[in-house]
């Protein structure tokens, strides 16, 4: 069985933690050791994943400007400052997905509002703790949760994929800027997987095909350990 | 001055009154102050982020309307994140000036406060009607969630717009740990940070618990700054023995800079990593052993930020500098403008003052003759010195 990499004590927030591979995050970064607090809108969800899983549970909307200093200030407080933030809360626009022709302009303010200036904004709060983490060698790291959409032109996919690509080069341009000062930006496509979301996308895929978030949070924590400065004692120690 | 009655961070009018060792003044737009620091130069912030620490709700048995304001703690340490230390007002917000705040209800220990969500007990009452310590009945992250959902910084009656948090937190804001805003970081932004770099001048932070900066009352006024909890990171702790054995200078964003980094050489010899609570009170009577420059807001005379801009410079240039910021109308409050001083060269004893043409041949500096640290030398174990400079005053919470 392969060693298991443990990332103890590194301090992750979430967005979207309460389904999906944000659950799965949530539990696979626990489950190696990281100090997790998640954001979510719904305050029933938050509550039985904060039990479940140990972790801190944050209510709030990303796509609300007057939210965001409120989970960066309990992320930071809870967890006395962040290593790794993912960016992971996505809204998909209208469902039925439909051409851009019929899609509403709130519905794609929406989405970006959730996709785009969401992540933007929280990035923007929490790096004064990311650009300390790197100073203090602990590492710091932001992974935004991208899609294939972001590159592929798929129909219907509009709203979406713009504001997956929109994400993927801002993620870029923040890892330009900030690579400097030791904060690094990935942008990270999981793959399609059998989630609440792509279900309510593609309704008749089987699920069989789908990844399972389990996996994908499997290989998103690796990811996040590659990216993470080597710290073997702390994180090969089980 | 002007009261600065917006909360704009970096107004692209902000100006500068550079100070320096000899006591000359010249004018700056701030947006220069890269230029006006030196390669080598190592500048440091307090990245701490800000509470919102002003808390309205009701003393419950008296059903009495109170304004709590979060002021102190007894350390970072998150083992006792519930207690406080607090200043009370009675009914009103913060459009009425702090020195107009009716009285708080007389409180006893046990009383309960209801906060919003949160609740709170008295834990201890002083000598003085409006300060307290107070315990949240909450988890740690109840209390996170409660603040969050309740708290507005905290605010004066020159900003009539309530504050945001986003207002309040700079570009740098990390661990959420300051009563007020560490302000004369608002100058910092990443840009600058950038420009550092490029011109060779370090940076790095330390996290320092900044107080509340008046109680509206003279007499409480007088014991500003409380004792303040501050974490020197390793980086830190590397990069200012550096840049003391090779006699670069040391920049103070902020005196909550200069009081932690001086509070932790007086107990350590020089500054150390970890945490420490910072207590001394810096003056015209304080021999400065880490900093070389400070850059902070435009004080009032008469205020605890304003005694120890007499660390770095004599009462006389202090005077001439106030008649120019008046003069220039710069603004002041902590949106306000800035001053950049430099410590007078006098205020240099030979052991600590930087060897003239430090850095010019840093190769030979290991080779030739070691340079000397500055602090070890002119260090002696904490004395009747240091503690007739504590601030005392304010009970443990």
């Amino acid at each position: 069985m392969q060693t298991q990499r443990h990332l103890n004590g590194v301090r992750v927030a979430i967005t979207g933690g309460t389904s999906g591979l944000g659950l799965a995050l949530v539990n696979e970064l626990r489950k190696r050791g990281a100090d997790v607090a998640f954001v979510a809108r719904t305050e029933a969800r938050v509550a039985v994943v904060a039990s479940e899983a140990a972790a801190h549970g944050i209510v709030g909307d990303v796509s609300n400007k007057n939210d965001i200093h409120r989970i960066a200030l309990q992320a930071t407080g809870m967890l006395g400052g962040v290593d790794v933030l993912v960016n992971n809360a996505s809204d998909l626009g209208p469902i039925p997905l439909v051409p851009l022709g019929d899609t509403q302009c709130e519905e794609f303010e929406r989405v970006l509002a959730t996709n785009v200036l969401g992540p933007f904004r929280l990035t923007r709060a929490l790096l004064g703790s990311l650009a300390a983490s790197a100073r203090e060698g602990r590492g710091s790291l932001v992974v935004n949760v991208s899609s294939d959409a972001a590159v592929s032109a798929y129909p219907q996919w509009g709203a979406y994929g713009a504001s997956k690509a929109a994400l993927a080069h801002m993620t870029r341009i923040w890892n330009e800027e900030l690579s400097a000062q030791g904060v690094r930006f990935v942008a990270i496509d999981p793959g399609d997987m059998d989630t609440p979301m792509h279900a309510a996308a593609l309704p008749d895929s089987d699920p069989a095909t789908l990844k399972s978030p389990a996996t994908a949070a499997h290989e998103l924590a690796e990811t996040i350990c590659d990216l993470l400065p080597a710290r073997a004692a702390l994180r090969y120690a089980s | 001055m002007i009261a600065a009655d917006q909360p704009v961070q970096r107004p692209r009018t902000a100006r500068l009154l550079h100070i320096d060792e000899h006591g000359r003044m010249r004018h700056a737009p701030r947006s220069s102050l890269v230029e006006l620091l030196q390669p080598g130069d190592l500048v440091i912030a307090n990245d701490a982020a800000t509470l919102p620490a002003s808390l309205h709700g009701r003393h419950s048995r008296t059903k009495q309307t109170i304004e709590v304001r979060l002021a102190g703690k007894p350390s970072l340490a998150t083992r006792d994140v519930q207690l406080f230390t607090a200043i009370v007002f009675g009914a009103g917000d913060h459009h009425m000036r702090t020195e107009d705040r009716p009285l708080p209800p007389a409180f006893n220990t046990g009383d309960a406060l209801q906060l919003g969500e949160l609740s709170a007990r008295i834990e201890q009452t002083f000598d003085h009607p409006r300060l307290i310590s107070l315990r949240f009945e909450a988890t740690a992250d109840e209390l996170w969630r409660g603040l969050a959902a309740h708290g507005k910084p905290i605010q004066y009656a020159h900003l009539s717009e309530p504050l945001a948090m986003w207002d309040v937190w700079t570009a740098i804001a990390s661990e959420p740990v300051a009563y007020e805003a560490p302000s004369a970081g608002f100058a910092i932004d990443w840009q600058m940070l950038s420009a550092f770099e490029q011109r060779g001048i370090h940076f790095a932070t330390l996290t320092h618990a900044a107080g509340i900066s008046s109680t509206g009352d003279a007499e409480l006024d007088r014991r500003l700054p409380f004792d303040e909890p501050y974490r020197v990171p390793v980086a830190t702790e590397q990069a200012i023995a550096a840049a003391l054995c090779a006699g670069r200078r040391i920049v103070a964003i902020g005196t909550t800079v200069v009081r932690a980094l001086e509070d932790s050489a007086a107990v350590y010899g020089s500054v150390a990593v970890g945490e420490g609570m910072a207590k001394l009170r810096l003056g015209a009577q304080t021999r400065l052993r880490v900093v070389d420059a400070i850059l902070s807001g435009t004080h009032e005379p008469g205020t605890s930020h304003y005694d120890l801009l007499h660390a770095f410079a004599d009462k006389a240039v202090l005077r001439r500098a106030d008649a120019a910021l008046n003069a220039a109308g710069y603004r002041t409050h902590e949106f306000g403008d800035s001053v950049l001083i430099e410590r007078a060269s006098s205020r240099y004893s030979c052991a600590t003052r930087p060897p003239a043409g430090a850095g010019v041949f840093p190769e030979m500096q290991g080779l030739v003759a070691r340079a000397t640290p500055r602090i070890l030398r002119g260090f002696s174990p904490p004395a009747s010195a240091h503690v007739v400079q504590e601030s005392d005053r304010l009970p443990p919470a």
